[in-house]
């Protein structure tokens, strides 16, 4: 085998976008969530280079730039909102955060 | 097995492994170190894509500051281990095998896509270059481009307003 088809990285990208969810299902601590927030996009990131490859075009790789600066926008804010939580709170665990539950 | 597979099959394995280090991982600051793993080994992904722009990106960006920032707020609050309370029955009925099923269905329909289907990255392919990526971003994509730095700006605004202690 002398090259590594498009499928595979499609393939990884799938089950990285997959460890995600799953991540971000089952961790308590609201950084965590953050960090499989991250994962997720790195996961879509790798498709977008990928596809920018098969098709031989550039417009993924600009996406994928336009991915990163939301990412790091929504870093931004999102960890300042955790500062909040944290000084509020005195907690990091989402079950503490249940004001708006039903 | 070429040269170039076997690097594949290594990073995605360390992709892989580091994003499920992230679940296992009871410490926040274990899980943030996983994560840096995984970005390291998607950007050597990334060259091997023949994009190492993007690769460079990845690392500046992602792994230098994004993820500083996240590992500097972990230090900062210190709040210690996670603490593990009972799963919630959706979380483990539904969500577990609802997470296997889409990465199952996704990966079968990346697999067959028509246009992943024949096309392969030789081990000797040509880097795509900086030059038309510059002139692509700057004509093509200038306004989607220049809406980003508004993005920034209300983004830098929000972080200042939210974490200001109140008066």
């Amino acid at each position: 085998m002398s090259f590594v088809p498009i499928s595979y990285y499609l393939v990884l990208s799938a089950i990285l976008f997959g460890l995600g969810v799953v991540a971000f299902v089952f961790k308590r601590n609201v950084i965590t969530i953050f960090m499989s927030i991250e994962l997720m996009l790195n996961a879509v990131n790798l498709a977008f280079v990928a596809f920018a490859r098969a098709h031989n075009q550039l417009d993924g790789l600009v996406f994928v730039f336009f991915v990163i600066v939301v990412a790091a926008a929504e870093a931004a804010v999102g960890l300042a909102i955790v500062i909040m939580l944290a000084q509020n709170r005195q907690s990091l665990s989402v079950e503490r955060v249940n004001l708006l539950k039903f | 097995m070429s040269l170039a597979f076997i690097l594949f099959a290594f990073c995605a394995l360390l992709a892989v492994g580091g994003a499920v280090a992230l679940i296992l991982a009871r410490e926040p600051i274990h899980s943030a170190l996983a994560l840096i793993l995984v970005m390291v080994a998607l950007a050597v992904l990334y060259l091997l894509l023949g994009a190492p722009f993007v690769a460079a990106v990845q690392i500046i960006v992602y792994a230098g500051a994004i993820m500083v920032l996240f590992v500097f707020v972990i230090m900062l609050l210190n709040m210690g281990v996670e603490e593990h309370t009972d799963f919630s029955k959706i979380a483990k009925f539904a969500g577990v095998p609802l997470a296997l099923v889409l990465m199952l269905w996704v990966g079968h329909w990346l697999a067959h896509t028509p246009a992943a289907a024949a096309v392969g990255t030789s081990a000797n392919i040509e880097p795509s270059s900086t030059e038309e990526l510059s002139k692509k971003l700057f004509q093509q994509f200038l306004f989607p481009f220049e809406a980003t730095s508004v993005l920034i700006l209300i983004a830098l605004l929000g972080a200042l307003v939210l974490a200001r202690k109140e008066e």
